[in-house]
């Protein structure tokens, strides 16, 4: 094994080495195990995870809980096959067992691993580790109930406010028999508020949140506990005198930051490497193509320090990076991950993500976000005549085949003549995935990344993302409302 | 009792043992009142894309949940580290956390003789779901794909066949004197073919059959043949204008507003007023055709329990059938002992549980009565209206009832289909939603546990071109 000296990798390799008695010699045996009856590729995935999270209801610390799980899974890569296996008993002989039945995919003569492994240069992006089991947990517990108390405060028509904290630590270690290793320690936290407002018979919700891949200093400004129970009440108090959400196509302004999400469900899934590799994406063939305004450049990136999409490695151990999706408009390239990038003949660009040991990895999304325009949110906001501004979404769906996505408003407002008026309710936005960027027609200048919130999931696996964006101006789009 | 005791298999009675032993040790490490949860489950499947495997995965894990009180705090850990050492880090967690958490006058587990199982086999196991040799099992996804693949030449590409099978084994202890457990299977075989037309659009789609036992499951040919007629039937698709029009929801997608009445009639967001449905109890909530049931009793006409029965909740009280809706009147809300409780009432029996966390609320088999019009008729009576096939998105508010998603399917013009529609939102609000529906069918199949016939409903708004 080579690595650099003093990499903080050490620390991670030598929590799994210490914890449970893995040696290079038992990573060496699993790999030969799992190519013992031929395959291009194998690799083992080991990761422990501890999590805690706490909750206040009703001015109540209520809940406190805490979880843990190790586990290790076995891949084998045979053409466009893929056998897998999984154990969450680390044990010698569950380890060559699992490697032994992931093995059972390929047919042939065995092959042997590649003797020695050469340990991925990893970046620092997060600091580790955060706790586990010795976390302080009054800091924590501070956080929310200071966000209860705000919440509470911000108006006596807030009848309920829930707040809770979550925090992940998440290890794993990678080697693979083309000698690739890798080690991380990656850290998740996250503080979300809820709040119920009633006046007379109206009741609405709102709710709010932040957090990353950082320690408790993280939750200061807009992260702060006040700022997000403020926002929690603001967008509920707001629904009280919201008007129904019109319907049709028309003018729609989006605000900076979260409303990314829209970047991520009309092209960022469509450009993942696995649904192009086998042609059921909407976006197949249109690399070097125009799919956006020339005013739309659109990239992700794994490499962000403290954001809650980064990865120090992705999850087969390769390094993450910034990918250009589209530059100018045009599509320049696909996310990939090792299998996708060696049937295509693609880079490998770090995108190989799993939610857990027991699911197979693919290409995924990390932070993705578009870069600055030149145009002011005011003058955007003054073009239209009549629109939707949309600052706060729900969460959104494509479906990669047909490039129809849909991302839903929770906090809009409707635009007469230039200016914000009367705040709309929930609506679901619908577009065309290769198509819809082609309207944007004016791109503020005021990139904002959202507060770390995000969740994406495909094919049943869940991983934590980030998105952002300026100020849009999207010349066309249908909002869903009600029209009344 | 449940089925444990009628098949005493030995890995069963470790599981009941390591479970009530673990309750026994929180007791003793100072809890006043402890729960435990054992799972253990073992999966196998496989994908099989243009004719070859692409992915085949077969494991198993399990995972242990541990619930502590002490007197009126609570708390809760989960380990997937079932060793001396990991059961001892989960009780020693678990009574830590315990005492960060503060008294809330409602916690607690539910009352001694509120507590038990239902008697005789709800026939939820059957041992045949892995019976077949995996080569058989690979042959059973490359089947159903090619069943679509053949349809019809304008069927290209796929995202494969595929066959899954599962069992997995539940048990629950507590210190008021509950233990019980229980096994499960599950088997199904899928597939998702790609059709594509002159102009180049692509649309995918799919079907499934899934079953608890191997023998209980339709054809791979019949799943793939139904896989392409769905998908075939997209192409060509387009947008329509904006307007009201009657909506008809096929039964795939009729089950997800079923879904959501039962979220909205849940204890938890009743009794914080974050329901359209709170303090509706009683009232006229829908038109007096419709009837709505959680059955967590339920057999399926092939003899298998249903997918959303067992013999108890997730807090130990034994399964029952609760009317939820009934002639349209609100007569139940789904509770929990926690949301009972809070509200001043008894629990409905629908405690979910997971490892970790406090007990939430699930449903059993949740379904809407059916009617006396078969869907043709229902569609025949559509002067003008949109049939969905699909939904699209999350725009469901239960707090104000407010519902907006993307939808696709098909035209309605004179009680005929004449095109496919996509790329439109479909609008309303489910307290208005649930008095217009004008019409339930008589298809109701229960694929999976929340099951709906065909329904129309009138008066939502379509957003399009």
């Amino acid at each position: 094994m080579t690595h650099p000296a003093a990499s903080p990798a050490q620390s991670h390799k030598r929590y799994f080495f210490e914890k449970f008695g893995i040696t290079e010699r038992l990573l060496e045996r699993c790999l030969g195990e799992a190519l013992s009856a031929g395959g291009d590729y194998a690799d083992l995935y080991f990761e422990s995870v501890t999590a805690t999270s706490l909750g206040v209801d009703e001015q109540i610390v209520k809940s406190a809980s805490q979880g843990t799980s190790a586990g290790c899974g076995v891949r084998v890569i045979s053409g466009e096959r893929t056998g897998y296996a999984y154990t969450d008993n680390l044990s010698p002989e569950r380890l060559l067992h699992a490697a032994r039945t992931a093995a059972l995919i390929a047919s042939g003569p065995a092959k042997q691993p590649v003797q020695g492994f050469i340990e991925t240069p990893a970046a620092n992006l997060y600091p580790v580790p955060l706790g586990g089991f010795d976390l302080d947990l009054a800091a924590r517990l501070e956080l929310i109930l200071r966000a209860d108390r705000a919440a509470r405060a911000f108006d006596p028509r807030i009848v309920q406010v829930r707040a809770g904290y979550s925090e992940d630590l998440r290890r794993i270690l990678i080697a693979a028999s083309d000698g690739a290793f890798a080690s991380d320690t990656q850290p998740l936290c996250r503080l979300n508020v809820y709040a119920i407002a009633q006046d007379g018979a109206t009741t609405t919700r709102g709710a709010a949140g932040g957090g990353g891949r950082a320690g408790l200093e993280q939750f200061t400004g807009s992260k702060s506990p006040e700022h997000l129970a403020h926002e929690a009440a603001r967008g509920a108090i707001l629904q009280l005198g919201a008007v129904p959400a019109p319907a049709g196509e028309m003018q729609v302004v989006l605000g900076p930051g979260w409303p990314g999400i829209l970047l991520h469900e009309a092209v960022g899934h469509g450009l993942e490497a696995d649904f192009n590799r086998k042609g059921t994406s909407a976006f197949v063939g249109l690399i070097g193509q125009s799919v956006a305004s020339s005013k739309v450049t659109v990239v992700d990136n794994g490499t962000m320090a403290g954001r809650r999409g980064s990865l120090n490695v992705d999850d087969e151990g390769s390094a993450t990076q910034e990918t250009v999706l589209i530059e100018n408009g045009i599509l320049r390239g696909y996310l990939t991950d090792k299998l996708s990038a060696r049937l295509t003949g693609a880079a490998n660009t770090g995108s190989g993500r799993r939610e857990s040991y027991q699911c197979i990895p693919m290409p995924r999304m990390t932070n993705t976000y578009m870069l600055n325009g030149d145009d002011s949110p005011e003058d955007i906001l003054r073009s239209v005549k009549r629109g939707l501004y949309a600052v706060n979404f729900g969460g959104g769906q494509v479906d990669i085949t047909n490039g129809k996505f849909v991302f839903s408003a929770s906090e809009a407002y409707l635009i007469e003549d230039g200016k914000i008026t009367a705040p709309v309710r929930d609506a679901t936005l619908i577009g065309n995935g290769p198509e819809a960027l082609k309207y944007v027609s004016m791109v503020g200048n005021d990139l904002r990344l959202d507060e770390g919130i995000g969740t994406c999931g495909k094919d049943g696996q869940s991983v934590p993302v980030g998105v952002g964006m300026p100020t849009i101006k999207l010349d066309k789009m249908t909002v869903g409302g009600t029209g009344r | 009792m449940p089925e444990a005791t009628t098949q005493p298999g030995s890995a069963v009675l470790n599981l009941e043992s390591l479970a009530a032993d673990v309750v026994a040790r929180a007791m003793k490490a100072g809890a006043s009142d402890a729960e435990a949860v054992v799972r253990e489950g073992d999966e196998f499947s496989v994908n099989v894309r243009m004719g070859q495997v692409e992915t085949l995965k077969e494991s198993g894990s399990r995972g242990l949940g541990l619930r502590v009180f002490l007197g009126k705090r609570s708390a809760s850990a989960s380990t997937s580290d079932l060793t001396e050492d990991g059961i001892r880090q989960l009780i020693d967690g678990a009574m830590a956390l315990v005492k960060v958490t503060e008294e809330d006058p409602f916690t607690g587990l539910p009352e001694t003789d509120e507590f038990g199982a239902v008697e005789g086999d709800l026939h939820l196991y059957f041992d045949d779901v892995f019976s077949l040799p995996a080569a058989e099992r690979i042959e059973w996804a490359r089947r159903a794909e090619a069943a679509a693949l053949a349809v019809d030449p304008r069927i290209t590409n796929s995202d494969g066949g595929s066959f899954d099978a599962a069992t997995g084994r539940k048990v629950l202890a507590n210190s008021r004197g509950f233990v019980g457990g229980y096994r499960t299977s599950y088997v199904g075989v899928s597939a998702a073919p790609l059709a594509k037309d002159a102009n180049g659009q692509m649309q995918r789609d799919g079907w499934w059959s899934s079953a608890r036992c191997f023998a209980h499951l339709e054809s791979p040919e019949a799943v793939g043949a139904e896989a392409a007629r769905r998908t075939l039937r997209r192409l060509g698709a387009r947008r329509v204008s904006t307007q009201r029009v009657p909506i008809v929801f096929a039964p795939e997608v009729a089950r997800s507003l079923i879904g959501s009445i039962f979220e909205a009639a849940s204890g938890d967001a009743i009794w914080r007023h974050a329901s359209f449905l709170a303090g509706k109890l009683g009232a006229q909530i829908a038109t007096p055709s419709l009837t709505i049931i959680d059955d967590n009793l339920m057999l399926l006409p092939s003899g298998a329990g249903g997918f959303g029965t067992s013999p108890f909740d997730g807090e130990g009280l034994p399964s029952r059938r609760t009317v939820v809706v009934e002639n349209g009147v609100l007569r139940n809300y789904l509770l929990n002992t926690y949301t009972a409780r809070k509200l001043g009432m008894q629990s409905t029996h629908n405690a979910s549980r997971g490892l970790a966390g406090t007990p939430g609320i699930g449903c059993g088999n949740l379904y809407l009565e059916p009617g006396k019009l078969s869907p043709d008729e229902i569609i025949a009576a559509v002067p003008a209206g949109l049939y969905v096939t699909s939904l699209m998105g999350f725009g469901v508010n239960v707090v104000t009832g407010d519902y907006s998603r993307g939808a696709t399917g098909l035209w309605i013009e004179n009680g005929q289909f004449t095109h496919a529609v996509e790329e439109i939102t479909i609008a309303g609000n489910l307290a208005e939603m649930l008095q217009n529906v004008t019409a339930i069918g008589n298809d109701l199949v229960f694929r999976s546990a929340v099951a709906s016939p065909t329904i129309r409903i009138d008066g939502m708004t379509i957003a399009g071109a």
